[in-house]
């Protein structure tokens, strides 16, 4: 294998891992820009989105399979059961901490956190559970180089509800109050938009999103286990921040970013891949420090 | 001082049971008494209780010792630190390293592992204090994770199984080794740890604390350096941490990366919120419920954590100043 073959294997493998992130960092995103809270809980809404999806492929292989089609509808079943999921966590754990210090809602994002993790601990007795799946192994061979058709349409499925996002978010009526709600609540409130809808609805695509993340991870990896929410919900804030946290664009940005930094990252000389994660934090780190507003961020000045 | 909250002074006795036993007590005479009497039960406890007793029991003290010091960062700075274990495993695995590897002797190693820790604090806090407090607490839990992942991959810390046959300490020739030697260690710390808080609470930063916690700006305004009284919080929590792990690391004989993972700065954290972040009895009374609570509860095996999850979210909402809050007039 050439360096040249080998490069571009990163590149393929990197956008795959780049996909994921940029699912969850979405949700990381979208939740701070309207209401300025770190959901901590948000990596666990991926680890519950796929056990959701999970249940709903065993509930719908019977008709469908357990192929891309049987995946998809299933994936669709976990985004809307988790989707309302993380509505109901809004209204009972931070709707009423919002006036409140922001120490203590930080510290209840953390609780919900636990309190998913925690569930998911009893229920699967902290055991690895298989994801069965009937996808093949297939996929395209170019010279030395190899990408699998589950990774082709992996990436076209994020691409494809990145760009739905997009649409919403640009386009329609409740996609700019959305963007309203995020610069000034208070001025909403008084132009008669309904702030807490807005919201609800923020809560519902963002964690409908991760569930997606979640679900096609469970399918492509094969496995799926309480505490796989933690490691990617540090790694998708990561990028919702390299990529300017607030930014719904960044967020998309910084996942591709930080999947592609990660696969190439693992093959510099003296960096192996045990140093992955450590390679990850530090990057965050360095961002936080030298440039909090990301690529894509608006400047604050607020401090708090 | 003058507080910069619009609360009315409170009046006595009100408010809940804990806070009426509080205040029954709050006379200097009566709590002279109260330490005399709590400092008898701490020295005949072991005594009194099996072995197995006295272990749990000095877990817990050193769970005094470890929320004290987070106490100092969360309750009186007010700055969320989710890698407090890293501090904890710097002192436990600097001790390690020094004694085990270098064949220093525990006592003179000692200091290191409190400068380590104290460096590892500014290194991390220096830079990051400034940002918002929510980057803040994202850091320290990268940061805390940083320190686990480094100890496995490292040969020095002993990878993955981590450091064992940690030599135990000897004071005058007199080796500190049975379960009550070591109870009574962890007596003494949490004592320490306890007057060393008391003393801060009081203190010219205590109230530099208080008032960068309540408005920023405003202590600004009134002189106080913002980021240097963040980072006298964070360097003396993290020193306080050192010191658990310090001895953590002779108790055992043995430490592995895994003991100082991410659930662990949780549960630290857990104690601190549930009893009252800020308020000495409380976070000692939190400590307490964090480290017996689950040998309680012991036949219900993995629940046990879903139970303190949903506790610590239930005191968030209905009760977010803890089991025994603050109170400062």
């Amino acid at each position: 294998m050439t360096w040249y073959d080998s490069l571009l294997q990163q590149l393929a493998d990197g956008l795959v891992l780049g996909s994921f992130y940029a699912l969850v960092a979405l949700g990381y995103t979208m939740v701070f820009g309207v209401i300025k809270l770190l959901n901590f809980a948000h990596g666990d809404l991926y680890m519950t989105g796929a056990f959701a999806g999970f249940g709903g492929l065993s509930l719908v292989s019977g008709v469908l399979g357990a192929g891309w089609l049987g995946i998809f509808v299933a994936m669709l079943l976990a985004m809307l059961a988790v989707g309302c999921l993380g509505v109901v966590i809004e209204r009972i754990a931070y709707h009423p901490m919002l006036a409140a210090p922001r120490l203590s809602i930080l510290i209840t994002a953390l609780a919900v956190s636990l309190v998913l993790q925690n569930a998911a601990l009893s229920l699967t007795g902290g055991q690895y559970t298989a994801f069965r799946t009937d996808l093949g192994f297939g996929g395209l061979s170019l010279g030395n180089l190899f990408i699998s058709y589950n990774q082709i349409v992996l990436v076209a499925t994020a691409a494809v509800l990145m760009i739905a996002l997009e649409l919403f978010v640009s386009k329609t009526l409740y996609g700019r109050a959305m963007r309203a709600v995020a610069i000034d609540k208070d001025m909403c409130r008084m132009l008669g938009i309904n702030v807490s809808a807005v919201i609800a609805i923020t809560f519902f695509i963002g964690s409908g999103l991760a569930a997606a993340a979640g679900t096609m991870a469970g399918a492509y990896y094969g496995s799926i286990w309480y505490f796989m929410g933690f490691l990617i919900g540090l790694k998708a804030f990561t990028a919702a921040v390299i990529g300017g946290i607030g930014s719904i664009t960044g967020a998309m940005l910084g996942g591709l970013i930080l999947g592609l930094l990660e696969s190439f990252g693992t093959h510099i000389p003296f960096i192996g891949s045990e140093w992955k994660d450590v390679f990850t934090f530090a990057i965050l780190i360095l961002v936080l420090v030298f440039k909090p507003t990301g690529l894509l961020g608006k400047s604050e000045v607020e401090r708090m | 001082m003058a507080n910069p909250t619009p609360e009315a002074p409170q009046e006595r006795p009100r408010g809940n049971p804990a806070q009426r036993l509080y205040a029954a007590f709050d006379s200097p005479g009566r709590r002279r008494a109260l330490h005399l009497v709590l400092l008898a039960i701490l020295i005949v406890t072991p005594w009194l209780s099996s072995q197995y007793v006295t272990v749990i029991l000095t877990n817990a003290l050193l769970y005094v010792v470890l929320c004290l010091g987070l106490n100092v960062v969360v309750g009186y700075a007010g700055l969320l630190d989710l890698g407090y274990a890293a501090f904890f495993a710097v002192g436990a695995y600097t001790i390690g390293i020094l004694t085990q590897q270098f064949g220093f002797n525990f006592w003179a190693a000692i200091p290191f592992a409190l400068l380590a820790a104290a460096l590892a604090g500014v290194i991390i806090g220096g830079p990051t204090l400034r940002l918002r407090s929510d980057y803040l607490a994202i850091v320290t839990l990268g940061f805390g994770e940083i320190v686990r992942f480094t100890a496995r991959n490292l040969e020095i810390t002993g990878g993955a199984s981590g450091l064992s046959h940690i030599p135990e300490p000897s004071l005058f020739g007199w080796y500190i080794d049975s379960s009550i030697d070591f109870y009574y260690v962890f007596a003494v710390l949490a004592v320490l740890a306890y007057i060393a808080s008391q003393r801060l609470f009081d203190s010219r930063l205590g109230r530099a604390w208080l008032y960068v916690r309540h408005d920023e700006d405003a202590a600004e305004a009134m002189g106080i350096n913002r980021v240097a009284v963040k980072l006298a919080a964070y360097v003396i929590g993290a020193i306080f941490g050192a010191v658990g792990g310090i001895f953590f690391s002779v108790n055992l004989g043995a430490i592995s990366p895994e003991s100082f993972s991410f659930q662990q700065s949780v549960l630290i954290l857990m104690a601190v919120v549930l009893g009252g972040m800020g308020k000495i009895p409380g976070v000692i009374l939190g400590a307490f419920i964090v480290v017996l609570g689950p040998e309680l509860l012991r036949e219900f095996d993995t629940l046990r954590l879903l139970i303190f999850a949903v506790l610590l979210l239930l005191i968030m909402l209905f009760r977010p100043s803890g089991i025994w809050p603050e109170k400062r007039s």
